[in-house]
C-alpha cells in the first residue's frame, strides 16, 4: 500500500502543513485571505513561465507571486479602488492570463488539473528538499519578525509608535506568503492553497484561547488534514488538493461541535 | 543628570497634510522629563494628529519633530481586537516588550485590573480595557508617555484614581507625558503646560495663563474657568475591581 510516491507526498505534505499553520493564523488575523487567493492565482502564471523557460517551478512561482505581492502593496497605496475590488481584479486577471498562456503553449503538454488542484504523483525527492528547506527558511524569518508582525496585527499605530517597525515586517510577511505558495503549489494546486492556510487556522480559533495555542492547533490540524486527505486521495483516486481541503473542512466542522464549547466556558 | 530640563521631543512648526487637507499645522512645543503637557481642543482639532507626529506614526509634511528618546509608550484612543485573534491580557501586556510576569502584575495592580490577567481582551468592558492599556504603557517604564484620552469609558471614581495615577507616574518615573484630555478639571489642576489646539495652536502656557486667554474662553466658554481645582472623592475604604470593599 505504501508506494514510494505516497511516502514522498506524505513527507512533502506534512512539511507544507507545518509552514501553513503559523502563516495561516496570520492571514486570518490580518484579514488577508483574499490577498492570499490573489497570490496563489498568480502562481499559475509562475508555473507557465517555469515551463516556458525550463526553470524550477517553485522558484518561478516564488518570483512571480512575490512581484504580484509587491505590485499589490504599491497599488493599494496609489489607487482609489477599494481593497477587495483591487484584489479581485488582480486575482482573476492573473488566473486568466495564466490559463491563456497555457492555451498558447501548445508545444508543451500540461496536466492542467494537476496545476489547479494538486497532484501527489508528481512530488519528487527534489520537491521534498525544496519544501523542507524553503519551509525552514520561511519559519526562521517568520520567527525573527514575529514580535513586530504580531504587534502590527493587533494595532498598527501602537506598533509604529513603540518602535516595532511594522512596515518592514508587513513587507517581509508578504514575501513569506509568496514563499509558502511556491512550496505548496504541487501538493495543493493553485486554486486551493489559501484553503490550507485558512481552514486549519479557523478550526484552531474555535478551540484556543491564546495566540500560541491557536498556532499549535493550526499546525496539528494542517498535518492531520494532509494525512487524512492524502490517504483518501489514494483510496478514492481523487485529486490530492481537494481531498486535503475536504479533510480540513471536516476537522473544522468537528471543532464547532458543542462538546468542545464546554471546555471554552470552563476557562 | 540634571532633572526636568532634558528635552524628550521638540516640535518646530510641524504639520500633517492628509487627504488634501491640513490635519494640523504650525505646531511648536517641547516636552521635557517630568513634565505633563496637555493637548485640549474641540473634535477634529488635530490633537491625535499631533500625537501621531510625535510618535512617528505620521510623517510631518512641514516643520520638524525631533525626538530624543526611543523609550516611548502609547495609549491610543481606540483599539479594535479582531474576533479571530484570541488575545489575553497577559499576551497584550507583552506586545512590544519582554517584561517579567512580576512587572505585568505590578502594573495591572496599579490600574486595578490584576484579576483580568488571563481574560480575553475582547471580553473586557470599555473601562477595563482602558485600564489594561494604561497598565501596558506604564509597564514599559517609558521616558515619554503619550496618552490619548486614557480614561474614556472609565467610571467616575476610577477616572479620578487613574488621573492621580498618571500624575504619580510622571513624578515617580520622571517621564514626560503628553496627555490628550477633555477633562478640563484635571488639565487645569495637574498639568504643567496646556496647549489649546484648533487646527493650529490657539494658545498655550501654564493652565492659569491659558484659562485667562480669550482664545481659550472663546473655544471652551466662560464657565470652565471658574472651577480650577480637581474634585477629590475621599473614601475611608477602597473598592477592588469587582466592587467588593477592601481595607
Amino acid at each position: 500500500m505504501f508506494d514510494d510516491f505516497f511516502i514522498r507526498a506524505l513527507i512533502a505534505g506534512i512539511g507544507v502543513a507545518i509552514v501553513t499553520g503559523p502563516l495561516g493564523c496570520m492571514v486570518i488575523w490580518r484579514r488577508l485571505s483574499y490577498f492570499g487567493d490573489t497570490l496563489s492565482h498568480s502562481a499559475l502564471l509562475g508555473v507557465t513561465i517555469a515551463y516556458s523557460f525550463s526553470i524550477n517551478i517553485s522558484l518561478s512561482v516564488f518570483i512571480v507571486s512575490g512581484v504580484i505581492a509587491l505590485l499589490l502593496l504599491s497599488l493599494q497605496k496609489r489607487t482609489k479602488l477599494p481593497g477587495d475590488a483591487l484584489l479581485g481584479l488582480l486575482s482573476h486577471s492573473t488566473l486568466a492570463v495564466g490559463l491563456v498562456i497555457i492555451g498558447l503553449l501548445t508545444s508543451i503538454r500540461f496536466d492542467l488539473m494537476g496545476l489547479l488542484f494538486g497532484d501527489i504523483l508528481s512530488v519528487t525527492i527534489e520537491d521534498i528538499f525544496i519544501i523542507w528547506l524553503g519551509g525552514l527558511i520561511i519559519l526562521g524569518v517568520l520567527y525573527f519578525i514575529w514580535k513586530s508582525l504580531f504587534a502590527a496585527t493587533v494595532n498598527y499605530d501602537l506598533a509604529a509608535a513603540e518602535g516595532m517597525k511594522p512596515d518592514s515586517s508587513n513587507f517581509i510577511f508578504t514575501i513569506l506568503l509568496a514563499g509558502v505558495i511556491a512550496i505548496a503549489i504541487k501538493m495543493i494546486g493553485v486554486l486551493l492553497i489559501t484553503g490550507l492556510l485558512l481552514i486549519p487556522a479557523a478550526m484552531a480559533r474555535n478551540l484556543s484561547s491564546n495566540p500560541h495555542q491557536m498556532i499549535a492547533l493550526s499546525v496539528i490540524g494542517g498535518i492531520l488534514s494532509v494525512i487524512i486527505g492524502l490517504f483518501s486521495s489514494l483510496e478514492f483516486n481523487t485529486a490530492s488538493g481537494p481531498s486535503i481541503i475536504v479533510a480540513a473542512l471536516v476537522l473544522f466542522i468537528l471543532s464547532l461541535l458543542p462538546f468542545k464549547r464546554s471546555s471554552a466556558l470552563q476557562r | 543628570m540634571t532633572e526636568n530640563n532634558i528635552s524628550l521631543v521638540k516640535l518646530d512648526n510641524a504639520g500633517v497634510y492628509k487627504s488634501s487637507k491640513w490635519l494640523v499645522r504650525g505646531v511648536s512645543f517641547e516636552i521635557s522629563k517630568g513634565q505633563i503637557v496637555t493637548l485640549i481642543g474641540p473634535n477634529g482639532s488635530g490633537k491625535t494628529s499631533t500625537a501621531k507626529m510625535i510618535l512617528n506614526i505620521f510623517q510631518t509634511n512641514e516643520g520638524i519633530v525631533k525626538r530624543n528618546t526611543e523609550k516611548v509608550a502609547y495609549v491610543p484612543q481606540k483599539i479594535n481586537i479582531d474576533w479571530t485573534l484570541p488575545l489575553r491580557v497577559v499576551d497584550f501586556m507583552r506586545l512590544t516588550n519582554n517584561i517579567s510576569h512580576a512587572q505585568i502584575i505590578e502594573s495591572l495592580t496599579l490600574t486595578g485590573v490584576e484579576k483580568l490577567l488571563n481574560n480575553e481582551i475582547r471580553n473586557l468592558s470599555g473601562g477595563e480595557f482602558q485600564r489594561v492599556l494604561i497598565a501596558r504603557a506604564i509597564a514599559k517604564d517609558p521616558e515619554l508617555l503619550v496618552l490619548d484620552e486614557p480614561v474614556q469609558g472609565v467610571d467616575f471614581n476610577g477616572e479620578i484614581a487613574l488621573y492621580n495615577l498618571i500624575k504619580n507616574i510622571s513624578d515617580k518615573l520622571n517621564c514626560g507625558i503628553l496627555l490628550i484630555s477633555h477633562d478640563i478639571h484635571f488639565v487645569m489642576s495637574a498639568t504643567d503646560h496646556v496647549i489649546c489646539l484648533n487646527g493650529h495652536i490657539c494658545c498655550s502656557g501654564t493652565p492659569s495663563a491659558v484659562a485667562k486667554n480669550p482664545a481659550y474662553i472663546k473655544l471652551f466658554g466662560e464657565h470652565t474657568t471658574s472651577t480650577l481645582s480637581l474634585y477629590e472623592h475621599h473614601h475611608d475604604h477602597s473598592h477592588t475591581h469587582d466592587g467588593s470593599i477592601s481595607r
